[in-house]
């Protein structure tokens, strides 16, 4: 019978090897019958969890209810977003700053919940931006991007922003290794070997979630693609997978899979705060910005950082060691006891669970096969507690339900596989349609999972939706993981390419003190308007600042005379409601930046050089009460060097001239 | 139309939520305001107090002359709060004007009705009918108890307590 069992999957694995992604005739029946009562959250009801997945190249994070798969909410994080005004508006501006300047798209991949104690604990949410190197906090009492610092030394910010489990740390690893910032870097490419350099990033987060680079590790130049920190026992290490060890500069396709074992890296970072407090670090010239959102001025600043501490993995010998792990390891996952390291080589047929008891035996006898680049490399059976033997094709994440099981994608075969982490028996399989990146499961990365549920993340959608055009959404499958056997429930389409997502308890979030709206009191924004009564408009030589109020359903000001064309003007607005979900929009015809989306109590603003004379209108974008249509002005714009004098009215005609 | 959908599914939340009932209640927008008879079912067939309203306002002490203080404290509130839509006269702009109302109303009901509108505002005879006139339901402002009392006597200096 079991015989038989892995003899099919076998087969099943062989065919879909050779079709790649072709569709299994029995995709219906893969569905239980009672798959729509379990995702059927009724109207009015609350989903059981949050949960959030990168927006991949849209840049953004998107936020679901689990099990119904409603769409909560899309956060912007490093992408301008056309609906918040993020991005667009002066205040938050400062906070796509980069050391290259206005950086208005990037590329997001990871996410993961701070934690205490190693369990999720629903402060905020930390992302990756992949292109150009940073890392930002999302504080989720408010869903808003509060903090993001850039990482100097990096390029393809990939093994990033996983954390420590009490959010001492969140790291960040190069994918591409690069000649460092204060380095000439202006070296021929095919001097990989001798200048390029791998930087890892511990940033330290404070009490309230402020992010500082406490130093950054030089290894050798080398591929690092994900991590995942110890927990437990394992609490002080942090485990980075690597691949082109071969350190190939042009077609890594194949130059890069040359090598039968890559490695994995693990780090003792509790070594390397020893070394810091023993002045062994470097301090290195490196600029790269420091952004933050102030919740009190409702504006972001930028700063530029100009020094980082390093300390060098070549030099400093008991930071680094490396673990063999075969063909180009992808997916690094540390079950929630802390003793299982996984690795999973994205061309293996076999997943390596290596023991963290193990591997430090290993490092105190000093079981090593010689060095990488000046890092001992620990012998291979010596780290291994034993293999996962013909799993699937293409292994590439782990994660855990927390009770000893472990589920992996297989982006080749098409499938996901569960199976026993002490025993390393496979327990059951299923297909995904199709090809899967990572998964995700409440929790599935910390010390306690709160299983339940699986979302796996397709990169391939297909024929699984209505045609869109060429470009389709990417596909979400959700998995009932409760029984021993994994039962889909759900397809969803997505927003841009999810790659990790992560998920807590609904009540975890919804009671932490979210906030409904900004108290007015405590407005400190410089161009605030608390009532009407600071309506004005107010000229600076060529700069017109205009104290804008709105409320259900007027501006004041809404008649303004005396702007002309070639002026900036900045329409500061300020929202006077004080009740939850009561936002409005300002627009302004001919604005070739942007509109506004201002909450209660906030003030947003918006720069507008008029370039051409007339009467521009300008309204509320957000249906806020029966009488939003009113909700409107005028604003007359007069040549340049006009004599029309400079007015602003609400509710009274001014005097015909 | 929205506050309306938001009723009812405020109602079906607080009525139907089962097992959740801990948990969905500390974020429905009624419970968290400070009133207490709002965190129960706003469509009880209880009778309907119209001089108190509802809210946990039941006696507001007023002196017999007017507390100056507290009136300049209720004015910085008018400025930011609620000029933008009521005037100090007997003139409608979004809503009513300001004159007169410490006359028409009880200091209870001013106090109720400030502080969480919301309820009163679906229960009031004389509110439904204000609606009708202005269309605009008047928005919660977030007052606290205190500024509510300094706005009520803010308003009673409107009226001309001295």
């Amino acid at each position: 019978m079991n015989n038989i069992f892995i003899k099919s999957s076998l087969a099943i694995v062989l065919v879909s090897a050779f079709f790649g992604s072709c569709r299994p005739k029995d995709t219906a029946d893969a569905v239980g019958g009672d798959a729509a009562q379990k995702v059927y959250v009724a109207p009015g009801k609350y989903d059981e969890f949050y949960n959030f997945v990168s927006g991949g190249f849209s840049g953004q994070m998107s936020v679901y209810g689990l099990p119904s798969a409603r769409l909560l909410r899309v956060v912007p994080i490093f992408s301008q977003d056309p609906q918040s005004g993020y991005g667009y508006s002066e205040e938050t501006k400062p906070m796509l700053n980069t050391s290259h300047g206005y950086v208005p798209w990037d590329d997001q991949h990871h996410l993961e919940l701070s934690q205490t104690n190693g369990e999720v604990d629903g402060r905020w949410i930390f992302a990756n931006a992949n292109n150009t190197p940073r890392i930002a906090r999302v504080d989720l009492k408010t869903f808003k991007t509060v903090e993001i610092i850039e990482l100097p030394n990096s390029a393809g910010n990939h093994s990033s922003p996983f954390i420590t489990e009490n959010t001492e740390y969140v790291v960040a690893g190069t994918r591409f290794s690069v000649p460092t910032d204060n380095a000439n870097g202006d070296v021929p490419i095919n001097t990989y070997k001798q200048n390029f350099k791998g930087y890892l990033s511990f940033v330290k987060v404070g009490k309230e979630g402020q992010m500082d680079i406490a130093f950054q590790i030089e290894a050798p130049g080398v591929n690092f693609d994900l991590s995942h920190a110890g927990k437990g026992k394992s609490h002080g290490w942090f485990f980075f997978s690597c691949y082109n060890t071969e350190q190939a500069n042009t077609l890594l396709e194949v130059n890069a899979s040359q090598n039968d074992k890559d490695y994995i890296m693990a780090v003792n970072w509790k070594k390397a705060e020893e070394y810091i407090k023993a002045g062994k670090g470097k301090k290195v010239k490196a600029k790269y910005v420091h952004n933050t959102w102030d919740e009190k001025t409702h504006t972001a600043k930028s700063e530029m950082r100009t020094e980082v501490l390093v300390l060098d993995s070549k030099v400093l010998k008991d930071i680094c060691y490396m673990i063999p792990c075969p063909k180009s390891p992808h997916g690094c996952d540390v079950d929630p006891t802390g003793e299982y390291i996984i690795g999973s080589g994205k061309l293996a047929a076999l997943i390596p669970v290596f023991s963290f008891d193990k591997m430090k035996n290993a490092i105190a006898k000093k079981q090593f096969d010689g060095e990488y680049e000046g890092i001992p490399v620990i012998k291979y059976e010596a780290a291994l507690y034993g293999e996962v033997k013909k799993p699937g094709l293409g292994p590439l994440h782990t994660e855990f339900d927390g009770k000893g099981n472990a589920y992996t994608t297989f982006f080749v075969s098409s499938e996901v596989v569960k199976w026993d982490i002490k025993s390393l028996k496979i327990l059951d399989r299923v297909p995904v349609y199709y090809s899967p990146g990572h998964l995700s499961i409440p929790g599935g990365d910390s010390k306690k999972p709160f299983g339940k549920y699986m979302v796996v993340y397709n990169k391939i959608t297909k024929d699984r939706y209505l045609p869109t055009g060429p470009e389709l959404a990417q596909a979400a499958q959700l998995f009932d993981i409760s029984g021993d056997k994994m039962k889909l429930l759900l397809d969803y389409p997505t927003i841009g390419e999810p790659h990790y997502a992560q998920s807590a308890p609904a009540d975890l979030i919804r009671n932490n003190g979210q906030l409904k709206f900004y108290k007015i009191e405590e407005n400190n924004h410089p161009f605030v308007a608390k009532g009407e009564k600071e309506a004005k408009v107010i000229r600076k030589g060529n700069q017109v600042h205009v104290y804008m109020t709105s409320i259900r359903s007027h501006f004041a000001s809404d008649n303004i005379e005396g702007v002309k064309v070639g002026d900036e003007v900045y329409f500061h607005v300020t929202n006077l409601e004080q009740d939850w979900d009561v936002p409005h929009g300002f627009a302004i015809k001919g604005a070739d930046n942007a509109e506004l989306l201002i909450m209660p109590g906030e003030t947003a603003t918006l720069k507008w050089i008029p370039k051409k004379v007339g009467i521009f209108p300008f309204y509320c974008t957000d249906f806020c009460s029966a009488l939003h249509q009113e909700m409107s002005g005028y604003l007359r714009v007069s040549p340049t060097g006009s004599s029309v004098p400079l007015t602003f009215s609400l509710g009274t005609n001014m005097p015909a001239k | 139309m929205y506050k309306l959908t938001f009723f009812v599914v405020a109602f079906v939340m607080l009525t139907s939520c089962g097992d959740k009932t801990k948990t969905n209640d500390d974020f429905s927008k009624d419970t968290a305001a400070p009133s207490e008879e709002s965190a129960t079912n706003p469509t009880d067939a209880v009778a309907y107090d119209p001089n108190r309203g509802i809210g946990k306002h039941t006696s507001v002490d007023l002196g017999d002359k007017l507390d100056a203080a507290m009136a300049a404290e209720g004015e910085k509130i008018q400025s930011v709060k609620c000029s933008s839509c009521h005037k100090l006269t007997d003139e409608k702009l979004v809503g009513p004007g300001w004159k007169g109302v410490t006359e028409r109303q009880k200091p209870e009901w001013i106090m109720n009705f400030i502080t969480n509108p919301d309820p009163m505002i679906d229960k009031d005879p004389k509110l439904q009918a204000q609606l009708e006139l202005c269309l605009v339901r008047m928005p919660n402002q977030a007052l606290t108890d205190i500024d509510a009392r300094n706005l009520l006597e803010f308003m009673r200096k409107n009226d001309g307590v001295k």
